[in-house]
């Protein structure tokens, strides 16, 4: 398979082109995703190539971009919609919730609502409690939603080729932290990453690490300086929040016998004590310890810097937390 | 004064208008009946007293025109061509019903006819119908969107929202307010600073009407006028529709907050007799034509009833399906 390095950004704009070039029925819209193109220029070369009639810019009215995009999906057109930032997604929780995951199931499997919804999202910037904020276990808990969140380049160009062809609403998360990191991206524009399913992006033998989205690029990062002790991690990149993989998690943990879930979200009812749950359910005889949760802290983002980043877990507390668990610390 | 019938639509038109509205009342008249006996449960609106509204807007229409509505929408349905039997049998939760029984009273849906919903919050079907509307310009498609709510739903961010998209993007949207006066039990008068729904389009420069929404001609002129209008400018048109419902917002509800003369002073005015006595003045039909059409609409309705008796519940597996594609 040819490869070519580019960011994150530029591989889900790629994404974008290729499925917008492929089906003329994918359409984009969103606030400043045309003239401007995009509030992060995920969007940028869009307007120029597809036109007006395809690529839309929208008032600042949030609930009805995803309603708009929903009405539309019913319609027959395939919308990618994207909310400025994750944090105004809160703003469009009704048409989220009641209606775009609803609508499928209420209506006797009548409709399909192919529709996907981007969202920069994650904490990190300085951008305080309104703009910082990681949302994502509030989609995971709505069934009816698919949720993807890559780490890297060339997983955030398959997946959202797979959104956007999927014939479910998907929440496609984007973190901004990881925009202009770099990677070897597969050429083909047929390239999918299948939604729900995670992979493996380091294998190892004492301990798993379940991470997602930037926590994959902490937990590698934390994994490759547990190498040099001598502690194996075996790192799973989940890729799809929902549906989950049980599949891999399981396989990975049952080989290692020891867990650490990396959330960025808040600890409580985030995503972490529910995969813990899950591995205490499938893996208990095997677990030779208790399963750790390294977590964003419960607190709104604070702006300072220096407090900042005791809100998010770093690479350094994923090593301790792994040494703990190893080291039987708990 | 008032148009002659005749010059309006033919004969068989206006008996097929009188029809729909007594199959309406009818079919809303069994629900409460079914409710009592617990056959139907759950939250249940009934639609007696605004079947003209329906009635009329939906002959105002084309059949490929896309229509919503919110969670008092049995008669939009049934007048849309839905099969009374099946509207019946979602409400008791049936297999048969139309959505299978997971959709129930509020969540009527048929593609087959362009019914595209009752959706049961407030003001949900505004930015829909909006992207329905968008989806149909985007493929050329000669259809229009109409999209009925209530007088509650305009204090909705969505309904402000949505008349701006609507008119920003040049969509062909029909907003149909059916007025009759509450919000469960506020008067319109105290949620609306500006009761007089109809102005309220003047902030988006939509052009609006006001009908009486207890007169199904009235109603039928003003939405093909309408239609036309929103298929020729390829623009949104808003028509408040004054009506009134004469039961309680739903089965819970006595409907205490209104007053007996305000009730009677409406009761008078319902769509159903004021229309038969128009059909017989002018010669359309004769009392024994009419007593015909609704005994026939009532023989409907009890087929429709013992339909949904009759029909099986959802097999346990049918609760894990249809949640992904």
């Amino acid at each position: 398979m040819s490869m070519s390095e580019m960011t994150y950004r530029d591989a889900i704009n790629l994404a974008l082109k290729e499925e917008m070039r492929r089906d003329p029925s994918v359409v984009v819209l969103g606030e400043d995703v045309a003239l401007y193109e995009g509030s992060f220029k995920v969007t940028r070369g869009l307007l120029s190539e597809f036109g007006e009639e395809r690529v839309k810019d929208t008032p600042i009215s949030e609930n009805t971009i995803v309603g708009v995009a929903v009405g539309a999906a019913m319609g027959g057109l395939r919308p990618v919609a994207e909310l400025m930032t994750v944090n105004f997604a809160l703003l469009a929780m009704d048409q989220i919730v009641n209606h775009m995951t609803k609508i499928h199931y209420m209506f006797g499997g009548q409709t399909v609502v192919p529709m996907t919804i981007r969202m920069p999202g994650g904490g990190g910037s300085q951008l305080g409690a309104q703009h910082s904020q990681s949302l994502e276990t509030f989609f995971m808990h709505c069934p009816g939603m698919r949720v993807a969140y890559p780490a890297t380049p060339a997983d955030a160009k398959g997946l959202l080729k797979s959104a956007i062809r999927d014939n479910n609403p998907v929440i496609f998360l984007e973190h901004e932290l990881l925009y202009n990191s770099k990677g070897e991206v597969p050429e083909d524009p047929e390239f999918l990453v299948p939604i729900g399913k995670a992979a493996v992006k380091r294998p190892g033998e004492r301990v798993t690490i379940v991470a997602y989205a930037r926590m994959t690029v902490l937990a590698l990062q934390a994994a490759e300086e547990l190498a040099k002790e001598g502690i194996s991690c075996e790192v799973v990149d989940l890729r799809s929040l929902a549906p989950l993989d049980d599949d891999t998690v399981m396989a990975s943990v049952k080989k290692t016998g020891r867990a650490v879930v990396v959330e960025e979200c808040w600890r409580t009812c985030g995503l972490g004590a529910e995969i813990a749950s899950r591995i205490f359910e499938n893996c208990f005889d095997l677990l030779q310890a208790p399963v750790r949760r390294v977590s964003g802290l419960d607190v709104p983002m604070p702006y300072s810097r220096k407090i900042e980043k005791l809100c998010i877990p770093q690479a350094e507390t994923i090593v301790q937390a792994v040494r703990d668990v190893v080291n039987g610390r708990y | 004064m008032e148009t002659k019938l005749r010059m309006v639509l033919p004969d068989q038109e206006l008996l097929r208008l009188y029809e729909q509205m007594f199959l309406s009342r009818e079919f809303e008249e069994h629900c409460a009946e079914q409710y009592t006996k617990g056959n139907i449960t759950g939250f249940l609106h009934l639609y007696s007293g605004q079947e003209a509204v329906a009635v009329g807007a939906t002959a105002g229409l084309h059949k490929e025109d896309y229509i919503l509505s919110a969670y008092r929408e049995h008669a939009q349905a049934i007048v849309r061509g839905a099969d009374p039997k099946r509207v019946m049998a979602e409400l008791f939760g049936k297999a048969t019903g139309l959505c299978k029984g997971k959709g129930g009273s509020m969540h009527l849906f048929d593609p087959s006819l362009n019914f595209m919903g009752g959706y049961a919050i407030v003001g949900g079907q505004f930015p829909i119908s909006v992207g329905l509307a968008f989806s149909a310009k985007y493929r050329n498609e000669d259809r229009i969107t109409a999209c009925f709510f209530g007088d509650g739903a305009v204090n909705q961010g969505t309904f402000h929202e949505s008349l701006n998209w609507a008119q920003l993007w040049e969509l062909p949207v029909l907003f149909i307010c059916e007025n009759n006066f509450y919000g469960i039990g506020t008067e319109v008068h105290r949620s609306s600073a500006l009761a007089s729904i109809h102005r309220r389009t003047c902030g988006y420069d939509i052009p609006s009407e006001k009908v009486d929404g207890m007169d199904v001609i009235a109603v039928y002129k003003a939405v093909k006028y309408a239609a036309e209008k929103v298929r020729e400018t390829g623009r949104p048109y808003f028509i408040e529709a004054a009506t009134y419902r004469f039961r309680g917002h739903s089965m819970a509800d006595p409907g205490k907050y209104r007053s007996a003369a305000e009730h009677e002073l409406w009761k008078s005015r319902d769509p159903l007799p004021g229309f038969a006595k128009r059909l017989l003045e002018e010669g359309i039909a004769t009392r024994a034509a009419l007593d015909a059409i609704e005994a026939r609409c009532t023989v409907k309705v009890e087929e429709a009833v013992t339909f949904a008796e009759e029909s099986p519940w959802p097999e346990d597996s049918e609760v894990r399906e249809d949640i992904y594609v």
